[in-house]
């Protein structure tokens, strides 16, 4: 078993390494591949892009409510975060034509081959798949082996670091927390790579993305089996490193490559906290393996552990996108979208959510820290909500549902509610995976389009992508039976138990919200008639099996997932199988006076099903409204926004819009500030200190220059020299010694 | 009687440039051959000093004959952990500048050649020397061809910049001969015996005053070679006009000879005016490292960028000296190698496509990942290893130095390590604008033209990138040799009792 468990991460990393080593064994790609078949996913990318950047503004009578038309290129450009590369980047325009057409790869879905004999040949996917292939049947015997069998597992491999007293291993464990993380890596990893293949088919950079790929895998597992808070930190900053070499995959896109960047140090801001936590955690506890931490904790303050905490909270924020750090995740969307399904949605985003509650004893022992965190994820998920309602973009608003679902996990770690927290995690990894791979089959069918405006009646055409998709919304809307309906009312259910009712309507608005939003985007995509360009529509199909049978597979658990370990509500399976995992810490953040201090447990006919029949209801209302906004009457949500008082409407909308702001403040705060204070230390180094010295060396050039003149050469003068000389000394020597 | 080792690692080069100097000059083959293997020698035996014995005595692979017994100067070598590791740097680096030289050096080729050689005797000679005036003999060994080089192949304002290396770095170490003179001269005063033995000469326990004295002398001396802020304005100039394989030396091997003075000289001699001017240099030191990180990001030149990242990175490299716990220490060495292999090797690259455009200008790239695939694929690696990404070398000195310094004081751990964040922003800033979007107008006149790396410049940069993964994933070795060195420091410097009755003299 033990060998089983290093394999595990073991096979992807030997996937990359042989991807990357075997690569120009693995595709043969002819050489051009321009300008020929007339299903060219570069035109889309190029030609297809810039027609639409000018049809936009015709549509913008289509819009849904006419404030505002979708930015053009050059507004995004100026109120992106990265304007201030805008100089360098000003020659990416229409620099197409100089690029040889054999680099095709890197911009968009590029490179699809024309048809018949130069039709490249792509093998590179095989190794890679087949071994996390492999290794998802080796965890499915761990996960297992630890759910039911109810063992745990510790491996190490060998002593990383070892410096004075300072020592850490290399060291695996597999508990149940574990365990339900690599169900949804293996799962969701495996599936994304299978419907990779048919994704990226036609991108000559497909050996690269699948490189990419595995070593993520490697990365993530490698986060999840650690034993320690370095080797977990290890992980950490790796899957941080595929996320920015996936987002900036087709790097020619400024806008790719700006948002790696972006996302890369985002994430840096929060590990700066992270960091420090690992090294104060050692500094105080004396060993950063979990087993000696937890052990550790209870003797010490609870300012430390609260300051511990806090640290460590600052990482879960950039990693897992919650306020003030969620701004790189919907730009992340620029990756293709298998990795936002993999990395921005199933897997690693929850990386934050994992490393809380890994961490539960620590913030039980911080009652300050799991406020804050209860709080910051409860203002993130309605922010968050509240930025998706107005989103065009297919991927956007996925990506901020996404945010604003990990915040519902985080407020469930802040109250208490751990294992419903890790349900919900495992849930969303589910259903959310399967959203992300439904948009993806829509762009990839509707040839590109990302905007929501210039779909509709897709339904029609893509069938099994709408039915999945169907069920995802449905989870995600929170209506019964579904994954999402369990696991999301059962942590709103315990913020009212535990005392929190504040937390309980703000996340209840919320799920209305997303309700709302969700079948929004169902509605604008597949219902409706199709509003993109008529010529287009001829070629709207549904994808290829191998990206729609991963889908089909991901919607067993999303119909399932809930029902299996969520009933009893606050008591299923997944309950059982993750109490020795909080037992410690399953009364922290326990209100006085609330439902579950008087030890109320849930009662299908008391509160606890008059909370689920809330929740569902709220579900229902919301689907009821996008129903009666986007098909039965388009015109109500201008109505709507003309109708709210002192005619905030527009600027509601428009704030909404855009992102309520926080990324251009950002912008002028951080980027252009960072660079003002850089460009003037500059000045002051050139100037100042490098001024200082050359000026020492000018000084002494000068008086060399003046004492060279003494050098008279003759006798006369040097004797006078000499003898004032001998005056001075006698003079000093009578003036000292008397 | 063991065969002399480290004269045979030092003096090799030497009687490499003995035989250059017998082949006649258009005879650039042989020329590059002779160098490249008494280089490769010289490795060779510094391979041979991994058979040191963390567990035995302190200083190994001893030798000593009387030089100028008058004087009590004599030629005594030897190593520790800490000498070991940085001597198998320097043979490594120099074999990857000589060897990447192959192709851009044909001017002047026998000479460039016998200039590196002698550098390296100078460097290799510092590191294992036992006695303070040979090792300040070497010291200035290395100089004059440091001098030379850029100096004769440098760039436009290489005049400029090799006289103010120069006259920077000769005004340091003149000051720490007279310390040398003056901690010789005490012990001899006090003892009766005369002599420049480094291990007499440490057991000796100086007067507050020499100490506080002595320790200005040898602090100028070394954090000009670091360089510490604010004496750092020679590095841009220096590394900009400098040969590629010249920066690749510079930044790799001749900044760490201010770190080991520190730690072999400073600390270990003068341990109560180490103490007392600790927190003096710690400041300094979190200076350089934010600093250096911030003007890092506005740099147009890649050469630049990676000078004034360097300045960051070795601030780590004093700070962690400077906090006295084994963690700290063994960081800040691990630092020095890690900075070696890493600056090196994006020095290096930045000569290959230099070679190619004649141009290091960041707003004149663009795109190049697409042209140049492996080099950008090299390029990448070595920028994270730049950013401290976690499995390579730069995460584990970055983090012991920071937990070393947490346990000095945790606000200075915390400004410190600002520099995560800062350091992505440049590092990666500068990728984009290097390798990802499009090509610039400037760099598509080139485009045409553009080869990926070839096989010499591979094979160059091959050693750098095996031991940067390697130093990353099992830094055991390395760690495992520095411990009872630095845990003798902390002894010596943490059992002092700093500088009691400090007066200056006037």
């Amino acid at each position: 078993m033990e060998t089983l468990i290093v394999l595990i991460p073991a096979l992807p990393l030997a996937g990359f390494l042989f991807a990357v080593l075997a690569r120009p064994r693995l595709d043969r790609l002819p050489l051009v591949t321009h300008g020929h078949g007339g299903h060219d996913h570069d035109e889309h990318e190029s030609g297809h892009e810039a027609t639409h950047a000018a049809s936009h503004d015709d549509h913008a009578s289509v819009d849904e409510t006419g404030f505002r038309a979708i930015p053009t290129e050059e507004e995004q450009a100026a109120t992106s975060p990265h304007a201030g590369h805008a100089d360098d980047l000003a020659n990416a325009e229409g620099a197409d034509g100089v690029i040889p057409p054999e680099l095709a790869d890197g911009i968009g879905q590029a490179g699809h081959a024309g048809h018949g004999a130069d039709r490249p040949v792509y093998r590179s996917w095989i190794v890679p798949t087949a071994l996390v292939g492999i290794g998802w049947v080796l965890s499915m015997i761990a996960f297992a082996s630890v759910i039911f069998g109810g063992k745990t597992y510790h491996v190490t491999v060998y002593e990383w670091i070892a410096a004075g007293t300072f020592h850490v291993e290399i060291g695996f464990s597999i508990d149940a927390l574990t365990a339900m993380l690599l169900l949804v890596v293996s799962t969701v990893g495996f599936l994304v790579h299978v419907y990779s293949i048919g994704y990226m088919d036609g991108d000559r950079g497909m050996w690269r993305f699948f490189a990419y790929l595995n070593l993520f895998m490697f990365s993530m597992l490698l986060l999840i089996f650690a034993d320690n808070y370095l080797l977990l930190y290890v992980g950490w900053e790796l899957v941080g490193l595929c996320s920015y070499l996936l987002i900036g995959f087709w790097y020619k896109k400024p806008s790719a490559a700006g948002a790696a960047k972006k996302a890369f140090v985002v994430n840096r801001v929060g590990d700066f906290g992270f960091g420090l936590g690992v090294i104060m955690i050692w500094t105080t506890l004396g060993s950063l393996a979990f087993t000696d931490v937890f052990a550790r904790i209870g003797g010490q303050t609870e300012t430390t552990a609260t300051i511990i905490a806090l640290l460590l909270f600052a990482g879960a924020i950039g990693k897992s996108a919650q306020f003030p750090l969620h701004v790189w995740l919907p730009d992340a969307m620029e990756g293709p979208t298998p990795v936002s399904a993999l990395i921005h949605a199933a897997t690693m985003v929850n990386a934050g959510v994992y490393m809380v509650a890994r961490s539960n004893p620590i913030f039980a022992h911080a009652p300050t820290a799991m406020l804050v965190v209860a709080s910051i994820g409860i203002f993130t998920a309605i922010f968050a909500a509240a930025i998706a309602l107005t989103q065009n973009d297919i991927k956007k608003v996925l990506a901020y549902s996404t945010v604003s679902q990990l915040a519902y996990m985080f407020t469930g770690l802040g109250i208490g509610a751990w294992a419903a927290a890790i349900f919900h995690l495992v849930s969303h990894g589910f259903f959310k995976g399967l959203l992300f791979m439904g948009s993806g089959s829509v762009i990839h069918g509707a040839g590109g389009e990302q905007d929501m405006r210039f779909m509709g009646g897709l339904r029609e055409k893509m069938r099994w992508t709408y039915l999945t998709m169907l069920v995802g919304s449905l989870a995600l809307a929170g209506i019964p039976i579904f994954a999402g309906f369990f696991s999301k009312d059962e942590i709103l259910g315990e913020a009212f138990n535990r005392g929190y009712p504040v937390f309980y309507a703000v996340g209840i608005v919320t799920a209305l919200m997303t309700a709302f939003y969700s079948f929004r985007m169902m509605y604008m995509t597949f219902h409706g008639s199709w509003r993109g360009p008529a010529e287009l529509w001829q070629h709207i199909h549904e994808s290829v099996p191998s990206m729609v049978v991963p889908l089909q597979i991901l919607a067993v658990p999303t119909v399932l997932a809930g029902l299996v370990l969520g009933i009893p509500p606050e008591d299923g399976l997944i309950h059982r199988w993750l109490e020795p995992v909080f037992a410690g810490s399953d009364r922290a953040g326990i209100v006085a006076g609330s439902l579950a201090a008087k030890e109320h447990g849930f009662s299908p006919l008391g509160i606890g099903g008059l909370l689920l029949v809330i929740g569902a209801a709220v579900g229902v209302a919301g689907i009821w409204l996008a129903y009666r906004w986007y098909v039965r009457e388009p015109d109500a949500p201008r109505r709507f926004v003309a109708a709210i008082p002192f005619g905030l409407g527009p600027g509601m909308y428009a704030a909404s819009v855009n992102k309520y702001y926080v990324d251009d403040i950002y912008q002028l705060v951080f980027a252009r500030g960072g660079v003002l204070v850089a460009q003037a230390l500059w000045w002051f180094d050139v100037h100042v200190i490098d001024g200082a010295v050359n000026g020492a060396a000018w000084l002494a050039q000068r008086i060399g220059a003046r004492l060279r003149t003494a050098q008279t050469g003759r006798v006369e003068n040097y004797g006078l020299g000499m003898a004032a000389g001998l005056i001075l000394v006698l003079v000093v020597y009578a003036w000292v010694v008397h | 009687m063991q065969p002399p080792i480290l004269t045979l690692v030092v003096f090799t080069p030497l009687i490499g440039v003995l035989v250059l100097l017998a082949i006649p000059g258009h005879n650039q083959r042989a020329i590059r051959w002779v160098a490249l293997l008494a280089a490769l020698t010289s490795l060779g035996f510094s391979l041979a000093l991994t058979g040191y014995r963390p567990d035995g005595p302190e200083f190994q692979f001893r030798e000593s004959l009387d030089w100028i017994p008058a004087f009590g100067m004599g030629y005594r070598l030897g190593v520790d952990g800490l000498s070991v590791v940085l001597v198998i740097l320097t043979t490594v680096l120099s074999v990857v500048s000589i060897f990447y030289s192959w192709d851009p050096i044909q001017t002047r080729v026998k000479e460039y050649y016998a200039t590196m050689l002698l550098l390296m005797v100078g460097m290799l000679g510092v590191f294992v020397s036992l006695d303070l005036f040979l090792f300040y003999v070497f010291w200035e060994i290395s100089l004059i061809p440091m001098y030379l080089i850029i100096g004769i192949w440098g760039g436009p304002r290489r005049i400029y910049a090799t006289v103010k290396f120069v006259i920077y770095t000769l005004v340091g170490s003149l000051l720490m001969l007279v310390a040398i003179l003056a901690v010789a001269i005490a012990h001899g005063n006090a003892s009766g015996q005369f002599t420049f033995d480094y291990l007499v000469l440490r057991g000796f326990s100086y007067t507050d005053n020499l100490q506080a004295l002595a320790f200005i002398a040898f602090f100028l001396a070394f954090a000009i070679k670091v360089p510490m802020w604010p004496l750092h304005t020679w590095l841009p100039d220096a590394h900009v006009e400098a040969p590629t394989a010249g920066s690749i030396i510079l930044a790799g091997v001749l900044l760490k000879l201010g770190g080991y003075g520190f730690l072999r000289y400073s600390l270990p001699l003068l341990p109560d005016a180490s103490k007392s001017f600790a927190p003096i240099v710690i400041g300094l030191a979190i200076v350089a490292i934010l600093y250096g990180a911030l003007v890092s990001m506005v740099q147009p030149d890649l050469k630049k960028l990676i000078a004034y990242s360097s300045v960051s990175h070795m601030g780590y490299v004093m700070l962690g000296a400077f906090v006295f716990n084994v963690q700290g220490l063994e960081g800040a060495v691990f630092q020095m190698i890690s900075h070696g292999i890493t600056t090196g090797a994006l020095f290096l690259l930045v000569g290959v496509i230099y070679e190619r455009t004649h141009d290091r200008l960041i707003a004149h790239m663009g795109g190049l990942n697409a042209k140049l695939p492996r080099y950008a694929a090299i390029f990448g690696l070595f920028t994270f290893a730049s950013i401290g990404l976690p499995g390579l070398s730069g995460f584990i000195g970055e983090f012991l130095v920071v937990l070393g310094a947490f346990r000095f004081n945790a606000w200075v751990a915390a400004a410190t390590m600002l520099v995560v964040i800062f350091s992505a922003v440049y590092m990666l800033w500068m990728f984009q604008r290097v390798f990802f979007t499009v090509p610039s107008g400037w760099m598509r006149r080139f485009w045409p033209s553009l080869k990926d790396m070839s096989r010499n410049e591979w094979l160059a940069v091959a050693p750098l990138v095996v031991l940067v993964v390697a130093l990353g994933v099992f830094p055991g070795p390395v760690l495992h040799a520095l411990d009872a060195p630095m845990q003798r420091i902390v002894e010596i410097v943490n059992g002092s009792s700093g500088l009691t009755s400090f007066q200056l003299p006037w």
